[in-house]
């Protein structure tokens, strides 16, 4: 009931997912240190994100480039709120819910400007405003401390110098660093449940029809602008949430963390390598990339040096760490042909043939 | 051509004047909050220049989406890689490019052009086969199979290029400026705009004068009936989509020298300001297009000196503007 009558389908599928959230659930504790801290917080949140994305892009069939403009507001709601009035529980809460009501008008007006038309004129126009936004938010040095962003306190409790618990039973201790974690975690997988009731629910269904046939729903009698418009705004809302939660972690929000088209790109190519219309392609696909990002890049180093040692100069800039994304632009190309489904549609497909 | 010819007493449609108007009134708008004379000649052929190499930029796009209902969110690309080729012809013609005399810079700058154009050209042709064709009519995978030909070529220019900036100085004759009055004009803007005008020009000859321009605006109106009448579209559309890359290159390859510097991210930063104007032109349309760059070109350079800060946004709110009073772009094509 938990999972509102979705479950992932498939026992490899089921197993993954039970890893991942098993691991990401006791992460703070199997793996000690800021590095794999910083990893499974940055799982937790793409989670979210991409998820919300593929609500858009998987269910309604909307392509949007506007996803980091509702990144970035939640995470400048948060750090604007806190700089400005200090750390507080109650400055946090005002800086989400402003964060959420801009977005949502945001996704408001844009949808109902440019949803009446073809997908290819949605996403042209989200493209634009999302540029002109994160150049206004690198601008407004004032509002959002430009270029170099707003490093800001968090209450007290969630601070790194905080203890809960200092060298408890099996020596364990629980750091301000550790329940911030758990408040990241435990919001994502409230929130992900969510929108997988949201998915299943009538409205869902609705969406899932536009997205296959258009003209049929419309002729169903289902409004299909009121349907995309409102994807639109409860994608914006979660990917406000998301972007809260990262700036919370991160205790700092700059264009780089929260607006840049470089996380728009991973977007997609986490939602289309794990597996559009699937939402648990989002787990999966944001686990693979942010722990790739992290670790596979060590691996290309260590590739580089070989290859650049044995005189292949020219070939060795192929597998420079820094030119990871190529390898996944393939990798993404393929997916887009192959198996559109994703990782978690080949998964749910084998035990079927 | 006979039939076509003899044409003259068909029904003609009415031309649309409004939308040509518009840079005009801009301009005209423009000049008293400017103020001065000289200054405002200098910005005003500055936003010719820029209106020239984005219109250069985004009239392939635009074509190849009337015609092929093909939105290529990898043209960007092609810029990138025509800006580097510049980058690689230039190099081994340093002496042409250092010579004062205009005609030896030419002799520098027209074959570099020309291989800017083969080579992107000859890429769009591999773009098209490898990635384009096998998602004809479908939106969704179209935009996001050439938003990854548009990382992976970003890349790819990275790993053989390598990431820092290169820089891309003007050929010597080109730099600098010629005083008219007390305004001053930089002559490499001369260029853009003579380049500009010739690549419209050329394309507007095509599209309306010869038989393969009938075919064009024809398979942008109805593709099927053109292929029910016995031509091969598919041809069509891949010699499109051929010369909207090769222009692609050609405007990457101005743009670079204008900032005299090449990198592949410019590919990323023109495609907003390409899509804007395409939105602005109605797409499909080369005319719109053409008046669209102006029109953002112009307003960018004027807000530029009046306001930096509404600067930043012209481009959108341009975009707002037109769009509530036309909302299929200035000249909306027909059939889509």
């Amino acid at each position: 009931m938990i999972l509102s009558g979705n479950p992932p389908r498939g026992k490899l599928l089921t197993a993954l997912l039970i890893l991942v959230v098993v691991v990401l659930a006791l992460a703070p504790f199997l793996f000690p240190g800021s590095k794999p801290a910083n990893v499974a917080a940055k799982i937790c949140v793409f989670a979210l994100l991409v998820a919300s994305y593929d609500l858009l892009l998987g269910y309604a069939g909307i392509v949007s480039f506007a996803h980091t403009m509702f990144f970035g507001i939640g995470a400048y709601g948060i750090a604007i709120t806190l700089y400005a009035l200090g750390p507080s529980w109650g400055a946090m809460a005002l800086g989400l819910g402003a964060a959420v009501v801009v977005a949502a008008v945001f996704a408001l007006a844009i949808g109902l400007f440019s949803l009446r038309v073809q997908t290819i004129f949605f996403a042209m126009v989200t493209l634009a405003v999302a540029s002109a936004f994160a150049v206004l938010a690198s601008q407004l040095s004032w509002l959002t401390g430009g270029e170099d962003g707003r490093t800001f306190r968090v209450p007290e409790v969630l601070r790194p110098g905080f203890r809960l618990i200092e060298n408890g039973p099996f020596g364990i201790t629980i750091s301000g660093r550790t329940l911030s974690y758990y408040l990241v975690f435990c919001s994502v997988v409230v929130l992900f449940l969510v929108m997988l009731r949201i998915v299943e629910s009538p409205f869902g269904r609705v969406l899932q029809a536009i997205r296959e046939n258009p003209f049929r729903a419309e002729a169903l009698g289902y409004r299909i602008i009121y349907h995309r418009t409102l994807a639109n705004v409860l994608a914006a809302v979660f990917a406000a949430c998301a972007g809260a939660l990262n700036a919370l972690w991160l205790r700092y929000t700059g264009p780089d963390t929260s607006l840049s088209f470089n996380i728009m790109i991973d977007i997609l190519l986490i939602v289309v390598i794990g597996g559009m219309g699937t939402l648990y392609g989002a787990i999966i696909g944001a686990a693979l990339f942010v722990l790739a990002e992290n670790y596979l890049q060590t691996l290309m180093g260590a590739a580089f040096g070989a290859l650049n040692a044995s005189g292949a100069g020219f070939v060795a800039n192929f597998f420079n760490p820094d030119r990871w994304l190529l390898w996944l632009g393939i990798l993404f190309i393929f997916s887009v042909y192959f198996f559109p489904t994703g990782i978690v549609g080949k998964l749910r497909a084998e035990p079927k043939s | 051509m006979s039939a076509i010819d003899t044409g003259a007493a068909l029904p003609q449609q009415k031309t649309d004047y409004i939308p040509v108007l518009l840079p005009i009134a801009l301009a005209l708008l423009a000049f008293p909050l400017v103020g001065s004379f000289s200054t405002w000649t200098t910005l005003t052929l500055a936003g010719l220049a820029m209106g020239m190499m984005i219109f250069a930029m985004a009239s392939g796009l635009t074509l190849v989406f009337g015609l092929m209902d093909v939105m290529n969110f990898g043209h960007g690309a092609f810029v990138a890689v025509g800006a580097y080729v510049a980058v690689v012809a230039f190099a081994p013609m340093g002496a042409l490019m250092q010579s004062p005399s205009l005609a030896a810079n030419l002799m520098a700058l027209i074959p570099a052009m020309l291989l800017a154009m083969i080579v992107t050209g000859v890429a769009g042709y591999v773009f098209e086969r490898l990635l384009v064709r096998p998602v004809y009519g479908q939106h969704l995978k179209q935009i996001l199979i050439t938003m990854g030909g548009l990382i992976v070529i970003e890349q790819l220019l990275y790993a053989t290029f390598g990431p820092q900036l290169n820089p891309l100085p003007l050929p010597a004759a080109l730099r600098g400026s010629i005083p008219l009055g007390a305004a001053a004009i930089e002559k490499y803007r001369l260029l853009a705009v003579v380049v500009g005008l010739i690549v419209f020009l050329a394309l507007q000859f095509t599209l309306t004068r010869t038989k393969l321009g009938l075919l064009i605006r024809a398979g942008v109106e109805n593709g099927e009936m053109v292929e029910a009448l016995g031509y091969r579209i598919r041809r069509l559309f891949i010699g499109v989509f051929m010369a909207g890359s090769a222009l692609a290159g050609l405007g990457g390859l101005m743009w670079a020298l204008y900032r005299e510097q090449a990198h592949a991210s410019i590919g990323g930063e023109m495609m907003v300001t390409t899509f804007i104007v395409i939105i602005i032109g109605g797409l499909g349309s080369v005319g719109g297009c053409f008046i669209g760059s102006i029109l953002l070109a112009l307003l960018a350079n004027y807000a530029g000196f009046l306001a930096p800060k509404v600067a930043l946004i012209s481009n959108i709110a341009l975009m707002v503007a037109v769009l509530l009073w036309r909302p299929r772009g200035l000249y909306p094509v027909t059939s889509r």
